[in-house]
């Protein structure tokens, strides 16, 4: 990270152009904002205002017509794809609306791939990296289910397996888009509590880790240490 | 305007509109290119046959030589001609042999020899070049007494050119022409040597028929058509046992025979690809209406009956079959000419262009192929749910394995009768065809499920890799059988063939014979033998060759048509080659019964026959068999049976008599022996001093046959591409069908921090565990068909190449990973936020 700052995330000026049908459309306009470490932000807004959108531009996903984004220091323009992945491979974690598990691999597998991906950890044994990946299951209650494959997984279970994957490398941001989306009322509540609980109290004596959360939902959003609110592509 | 509005919502308009627009659609295109695959190999050879068989009806009468013939090995009757020009008949006698011939340098070669009178031909023309650079002329006759025409290879073997001379037994005769054409030449697939042709009347004078000699003799006839006929009803009358009367239709049956077998198995062949082309196509039909159950569900939805649904989907797909036809049969007919050109020296002068036949086939072939393997996917279609439009997760109702197996049953079997024209033989193959598959999908699941204790060894892209094999568990065996099927296709042509050939090569011992001396003369075969010890080899043992046509056994009259078997009725139809022996051939082996005058058997009568010839006549201990020799009947019992090796090169009989029995019939002698190379010259000489005695090189007879096959080989294994392409229409299939589902996953990655090798190692994992299953696969059935055959039909060990393996598994592996990785490249290319964002 930048020893000059204390952000891990930095946007300036991020624009987002697309070529529609009648001509260039405007997705993002002018956006600037910043996240500390373990700081947990939420951006909220209407379905189509561009949250979703920001949040790739953010995490390095895509790359923005104008404007710079810093992430853990880096300038992520300055980086080909190659080098956003690496930049975000055990440093960042996702978790998705609609979950996004490898529906080959067991709960077990998907939780490995963050820390087979970093290259960081080339020198630990694969049982060492079994291990990891255990205790972040155990975490999110899945110990029990380690073996089982996606689909033999209520919603419940994929978002906690998601989750489990996304805090396994103990990563310096996680980003959440929707996490809640496609979940009951009841299950979504356990789930946040989840994703705040794990953010803010890493395992052993870990820096918290900062979360970017995406969301529609004003009471959701407002659990979170800030909330930027966004609308028709430009920050409130 | 009412017009104009009906026109645009004409059905027609529509269907081809949507058809236009699902053309776009990758599983579409996926079926067209199966559908291209599996009619171009059909049509290939559709088109090819048909032109033989064009080729082969026009030729007919020229090929025949007349509007009848008789064929004979001994001369006809002297008045037939007469008999013949008085019913307004022309006619023309040929007489054929082997023999060997020299130049004035001493080079010598086995010729075919053809002796022809001055009418001949009687249909058709010869055509001669009278120089080698000289311009081809057709000649309506043959040549002129005191001359020889001779083929360009046999010209090329003597080192002669034309106004050389060249000696045909005692005859010493200049050549004025190279041949060719000969019109009634048939097969060059049965006549193994190259032809020399002179004058009926040199023949004789060349000293070259003797008693025993193997001539062939031809009577020919020809007129208007009510003569032919009336002439025909006389000469019925006239035959005797060993004249045979050959029609129209009878235009060299063994050729005729040999090619529609040939025919046949190019049609079995090219079916290989069809069922492969079904496989994809059964593969992409299943995604086409996976991908079509939201708009089909809307359809539904806004009041469109199941059925509306099912018929606008299923118009599109048969239009997309009849446009993949059309372009899989304009391949086919490019791809016959590829064909013609390996198969082309087998077959007599110029082929004919094709008809429309195998169009209307080949388009048969497409609309058959897609409807059988697709419709049981598009049946889904029409069975969607309109509440799809609220709940997503209701899905098409899944595809009928029963349905689907008995409509690709159904489907392939009828091509299968179709092209086998055989409705037992036609059940074997799907009956082999559909264990095969069985046993390879069997197989496949298992090696798949095998490869599971490796997902925790190899890190993160072998398991990745090796996880989707497994989870697509279906999906990865349809493509594990289709590797596997043309790769074994492959191995088998190249590998296997080529070390069976080897095998039996070194099962022939160094020393064995590799000449054989045919029609030497009674009392002079201790001068033969003394000539030939005198040259410093080793003093050969002659036997007698007594030439019998088995006329009755047990007394019955035997008859050839009442045999089924195309090779009995050939074998009694012939003339035997019997032989007399005092003590049992050193080769042979006495499997039942005793040599003549052992354990009290009559030394003077009895057979001792060949078990083969036993079992193909059903004949046992005690049968008699009576043999026509020379105009007399010879009647004696079966007192032992001998089983031989024919792959000795010895001289071998089928039936062997005492001496008493046979040693005044007449006879010539004939035996085997291994001449070195550096005594070739010597043998010349000897063959000199024996002007009848023809010596038969069975290396070079070999290296013909190997020729004849390395050819056949060619196009099968030209084929068999088809199938190998129709093979990667699978993988293209497959690749297609998990499309979205790689893009999503490979963008999943990308957002987790791999990098673009980690993603490219994974697809190499998967394709690269995938072909070399197949190969593995392919390699141990190609080594057991191998073994069998060796074992089976050959008769001798085949060790296991281990070649098969690396080839198989080599080529596999780096084969259909580099394919796969072509297919799915593009996964990396895309950015992971658009992918993610997307629906599943």
């Amino acid at each position: 990270m930048d020893a000059s700052s204390s952000f891990v995330l930095e946007a300036r000026d991020l624009e987002q152009r697309i070529n529609g049908p009648s001509g260039p459309l405007d997705i993002l306009r002018g956006i600037s904002l910043a996240v500390q470490a373990g700081e947990t932000v939420a951006i909220l807004g209407a379905s189509g205002s561009g949250k979703s959108t920001l949040l790739g531009l953010l995490a390095g996903l895509d790359a923005p017509s104008a404007g710079e984004v810093r992430l853990l220091g880096q300038t992520i323009s300055e980086l080909d794809e190659d080098g956003r992945a690496a930049l975000r491979a055990g440093r960042v974690g996702f978790v998705f609306q609609s979950f996004q598990l490898l529906s080959a691999l067991t709960a077990m597998e998907n939780t490995l791939l963050p820390l087979e991906l970093n290259p960081g950890h080339a020198g630990e044994t694969q049982d060492t990296l079994n291990r990891w990946a255990a205790q972040a299951l155990e975490r999110v209650g899945l110990s029990e289910r380690a073996a089982h494959y996606p689909h033999q997984l209520s919603g419940g279970e994929q978002q906690r397996v998601a989750i489990a994957r996304a805090i396994v490398d103990h990563p310096s941001v996680l980003f959440a888009d929707e996490p809640t989306g496609n979940l009951d009322g009841k299950t979504g509540h356990r789930i946040i509590e989840l994703l705040f609980g794990l953010a803010r109290h890493p395992a052993g004596d870990g820096p918290a880790t900062a979360l970017v959360l995406v969301t529609h939902d004003p009471e959701l959003a407002e659990q979170c240490d800030r909330v930027i609110s966004i609308q028709d592509g430009v920050l409130a | 305007m009412s017009n104009a509005g009906n026109r645009g919502r004409s059905p027609l308009r529509a269907l081809l509109r949507g058809t236009w627009r699902e053309w776009r659609s990758a599983e579409l295109r996926v079926l067209a290119a199966a559908l291209v695959v599996a009619v171009a190999a059909v049509a290939a050879v559709g088109f090819f046959t048909d032109r033989v068989d064009r080729g082969m009806a026009q030729q007919a009468t020229a090929l025949l030589g007349g509007d009848l013939a008789v064929v004979s090995d001994n001369p006809q009757p002297e008045d037939w001609p007469a008999q013949a020009a008085a019913s307004g008949l022309e006619t023309a006698r040929t007489a054929s042999l082997p023999s060997v011939v020299f130049s004035l340098d001493d080079e010598s070669r086995l010729a075919a020899l053809r002796a022809v009178e001055a009418g001949w031909p009687l249909k058709g023309e010869a055509r001669i070049r009278p120089g080698r650079e000289a311009e081809e002329q057709a000649r309506d006759r043959g040549p002129e007494p005191g001359t020889v025409w001779l083929e360009p290879t046999l010209l090329e073997a003597l080192r002669l050119d034309v106004g050389d001379r060249v000696e045909v037994g005692d005859l010493d005769l200049e050549i004025t022409g190279i041949i060719t054409h000969e019109p009634d030449r048939g097969s060059n697939l049965l006549d193994i040597a190259p032809r020399l042709m002179l004058a009926f009347d040199d023949l004789e004078a060349s000293g070259l028929i003797g008693p025993g000699s193997r001539v062939r003799y031809e009577f020919f006839a020809a007129g208007p058509g009510a003569e032919v006929e009336a002439f025909r009803a006389w000469l019925e009358g006239q035959l005797e046992a060993g004249q045979r009367l050959l029609g129209l239709e009878d235009a060299n049956p063994e050729l005729r025979t040999a090619i529609e077998r040939a025919e046949r198995f190019l049609g079995l062949a090219s079916l290989m690809a069809v069922l492969l082309a079904g496989a994809a196509i059964a593969v992409a039909a299943h995604h086409f209406a996976q991908r079509r159950a939201d708009p089909a569900a809307v359809m539904r939805a806004l009041g469109a009956s199941g059925r509306q649904v099912l018929l606008t989907y299923f118009g599109r797909v048969v239009l997309v079959a009849l446009l993949a036809s059309g372009i899989g049969l304009a391949i086919g007919f490019a791809a016959q000419f590829v064909l013609a050109a390996l198969l082309g020296d087998w077959l007599a002068g110029d082929l004919p262009p094709p008809g429309w036949r195998p169009v209307i086939a080949g388009l048969g072939v497409g609309m058959i192929t897609a409807v059988g393997f697709a419709l049981p996917a598009l049946l889904r279609i029409g069975q969607v749910s309109p509440l799809r439009v609220l709940r997503r997760d209701l899905g098409l109702p899944p595809t009928s394995v029963w349905l689907s197996g008995a409509l690709a049953l159904l489907a392939f079997g009828g091509l299968l009768y179709w092209q086998a024209a055989d409705p037992q033989l036609a059940a074997w193959v799907l009956l082999g065809t559909a264990v095969a598959i069985a046993v390879l999908a069997v197989l496949g699941m298992a090696l798949v499920l095998a490869l599971r204790p490796l997902r925790n060894r190899g890190g993160m892209a072998l398991r990745f890799g090796l996880a989707n094999l497994s989870r697509r568990g279906g999906l990865s065996a349809v493509q594990l059988v289709a590797f596997s099927v043309g790769i074994l296709a492959l191995l088998l042509l190249a590998i296997v063939r080529v070390d069976l050939l080897e095998a039996w090569d070194a099962s022939i011992p160094e020393d064995a014979p590799n000449q054989f001396f045919i029609n030497i003369q009674p009392g002079q075969e201790e001068a033969f033998a003394d000539r030939v010890e005198a040259s410093g080899l080793e003093r050969p043992q002659l036997d007698p060759m007594i030439r019998g046509r088995l006329i009755e056994i047990n007394d019955e009259r035997v008859n050839p048509e009442d045999f089924d078997d195309d090779r009995d009725r050939r074998l009694v139809d012939r003339e035997f080659n019997l032989s007399y022996a005092q003590t049992p051939p050193e080769h042979n082996r006495i499997v039942d019964g005793h040599w003549f005058g052992e354990a009290g058997q009559d030394p003077d009568t009895g057979w001792s026959v060949e078990a083969g010839l036993m079992e193909r006549f059903d004949l046992g201990l005690g049968d008699s068999l009576t043999f026509r020799v020379g105009g007399q009947a010879v009647r004696s019992p079966i007192t032992s049976v001998r089983e031989v090796n024919w792959d000795s090169f010895q001289v071998n009989f089928f039936v062997i008599g005492p001496p008493a029995l046979l040693d005044e019939q007449p006879r010539t002698f004939i035996t085997a022996m291994h001449v070195p190379e550096e005594q070739r010259s010597a043998q010349n000489q000897w063959l000199r001093e024996f002007p009848a005695v023809s010596a038969i090189d069975v290396s070079a007879i070999l290296a013909q046959v190997r020729d004849v096959m390395d050819q056949a080989t060619r196009a099968v294994e030209y084929v068999f591409l088809f199938t190998l392409i129709a093979g990667l229409t699978v993988l293209y299939a497959a690749v297609q069908a998990t499309r979205d589902v790689r893009r999503r996953e490979a963008a999943l990655l990308r957002t987790l921090g791999a990098r673009r090798e980690h993603i490219r190692n994974g697809l190499l994992a998967e394709f690269g565990a995938l072909g070399l299953l197949a190969g593995l696969l392919a390699a141990v059935i190609a080594t057991a068909v191998g073994a069998l055959l060796a074992w089976q039909v050959f008769g001798f060990d085949y060790s296991v190449n281990p070649m098969t393996f690396v080839y198989g598994i080599g080529g596999g592996t780096l084969g259909i990973a580099l394919a796969g990785w072509l297919g799915t490249r593009r996964v990396l290319d895309q950015a992971p936020l658009a992918v993610l964002r997307g629906p599943e």
